[in-house]
């Protein structure tokens, strides 16, 4: 288990699994901050 | 075009035919955005590699995917296939099936030539010779093999005959506009060309005697130049290529979500009666040839997006036999709507289906991203239609249709193994339509829920994503079976 709280956070997501915005939104709530975010579409 | 009259009650629009080519073009892989920007950067010794990996033309015939492609093999046949597919091929295959047909690369190469109506194209004069009878007679423009390095040398894009030898360039339509530079012009053809063979076929076997009325494109291709980039209506030039003149045409743009966007409008116009017949048409992507290349080298595979795709699609008001498209099960996720992958398929499969008091269940079968997983996987992508199967599986869960234990035989009952080639728009569902509209004639199917999603925010204008769905069902007049249309 990692401890988010106080960390900086990149937030790669992807559209058929989990999208970007929802990684944002786990890891916020954990107490890290996002400093990137993006969905891909890897087809 | 039919005028709506006023009290005028609204048709069932059906599907009554859909028809694919794939046409093969290894020595177009190199053009692909992804090997195109890695052998820049790598040298001699990948393309090398490369090259040592593509397919024969007769590989790409017998590979099972395609045969699926074709119509001549049933998706779910290809759980019975040792993976991967191109192992195990089906030996004495045709490239020609009921539900299209395959051309090898001279010919596609030929129909380029005959495609080009700005005096863009120049082939080699020996490769125009060798390739005389598909050009059939059209004039096209010839230079030798100097002439055409020289033009590469200067901008144009040149396409292959193998290894070395240069079949013919495409020229810049002008030298300060980079929308029509010479690549992107390729590309842009490459979608004409086969947009318009599978509408030709298409029409060649199905209610030749009627005339279209409107042509819907529905691929991902930009067509313009630098004061409109992707101003579009190549549905209009596909239709002129193929032959019709009765049609108009426009563009659907909704990423890989446009056919399933398009097929609903096309049915809201034959619905209304503005329209008697309306054919989606789609082109295949030069850009995604060889995406996932890298996967394949290092799995050993040969390089498996080798074909371009296209497609067209019947849309006609009810026949009393073809599989009827109800408009109030046809969705789109809207901007408001949750877009995480489990909210997406609750919006394109739950919502629609309880507006008419049907359950997951009631479901025989659903057509997602159909994605090849022999291409997917080897490069760390996963397998895309099983994913989103499970996701619908888990929506089943919820409602309280099954278990969580009973999820396996839920994606395997009402899933689909992936078998279509990566080419954008191409996946996204439609694969399955002649198959659908085969097992709904017959009564093997009583339902087909078709669901597509669009990555809209990879061109970065929004951070959403897109999708739609609509419901096939058997037609209620459909007395007796009938082969695949």
């Amino acid at each position: 288990m990692v401890d988010l709280k106080d960390k900086l956070v990149l937030a790669l997501g992807e559209r058929d699994g989990v999208p970007g915005p929802a990684l944002q939104a786990c890891a916020e709530s954990a107490g890290a901050e996002v400093i990137y975010v993006s969905t891909q579409c890897f087809v | 075009m039919a005028a709506p009259r006023s009290g005028q009650v609204p048709v069932l629009p059906v599907i009554r035919a859909t028809r694919f080519v794939l046409a093969h073009a290894p020595d177009l892989v190199v053009a692909g955005s992804k090997p195109r920007r890695e052998l820049s950067r790598d040298g001699p010794a990948l393309r090398h590699q490369v090259r040592a990996h593509l397919r024969a033309f007769e590989a790409a015939v017998v590979y099972p995917p395609h045969q699926v492609m074709l119509g001549n093999l049933a998706p779910e046949a290809l759980r019975e296939i040792p993976r991967p597919w191109h192992e195990h091929p089906l030996l004495g295959a045709r490239p020609e099936g009921p539900a299209g047909g395959m051309i090898d690369e001279a010919t596609f190469y030929a129909w380029l030539a005959r495609a080009d109506t700005s005096n863009l194209v120049l082939l080699d004069e020996s490769f125009a010779e060798r390739v005389r009878g598909a050009l059939n007679g059209a004039k096209v423009i010839t230079a030798g093999p100097e002439a055409l390095r020289r033009a590469a040398a200067g901008g144009a894009e040149p396409f292959y005959d193998g290894a070395d030898q240069i079949a013919g360039v495409v020229l810049p339509g002008h030298e300060d506009d980079e929308s029509l530079a010479a690549p992107i012009l390729l590309e842009n053809l490459a979608t004409k060309v086969t947009g318009a063979l599978a509408l030709r076929r298409l029409l060649d076997e199905v209610g030749g005697d009627e005339p279209v009325d409107f042509l819907l494109g529905c691929g991902e291709e930009a067509v313009g130049d630098r004061y409109q980039r992707g101003g579009g209506n190549l549905g209009k030039a596909i239709g002129e290529f193929a032959g019709v003149r009765t049609a108009g045409g426009a563009d659907i743009k909704a990423f890989c979500a446009a056919p399933v966007h398009a097929l609903i409008m096309a049915g809201a116009l034959v619905a209304s009666g503005l329209h008697r017949r309306v054919v989606v048409v789609g082109g295949g992507s030069l850009a995604k040839l060889g995406m996932k290349f890298r996967g394949h080298l290092a799995a050993g595979y040969p390089i498996l997006e080798d074909v371009l795709a296209g497609v067209a699609i019947d849309i006609v008001a009810d026949d009393g036999y073809s599989p009827v498209m109800p408009l109030d099960a046809a969705t789109v996720h809207r901007i408001g709507d949750a877009s995480a992958p489990h909210q997406m398929a609750a919006v394109l499969t739950v919502a629609p289906l309880q507006a008419r008091g049907l359950r997951l269940s009631d479901v025989d079968r659903y057509a997602v991203e159909l994605h090849n997983p022999d291409i997917t996987e080897s490069v760390g992508s996963g397998d895309v239609p099983t994913r989103n199967y499970q996701i619908i599986a888990a929506l089943a869960v919820k409602a309280g249709e099954i278990t969580r234990e009973e999820m396996p035989a839920f994606v395997r009952d009402h899933g689909l193994p992936g078998f279509s080639p990566t080419q954008g728009h191409i996946p996204s569902a439609i694969p399955y339509l002649p198959h659908a509209i085969a097992g709904l004639a017959t009564g093997a199917l009583q339902r087909v829920q078709f669901v597509a999603k669009g990555s809209l925010f990879l061109g970065r204008m929004t951070a959403m994503a897109d999708g739609a769905s609509l419901l096939l069902e058997r037609n209620p007049r459909c007395a007796r079976g009938k082969e695949m249309n």
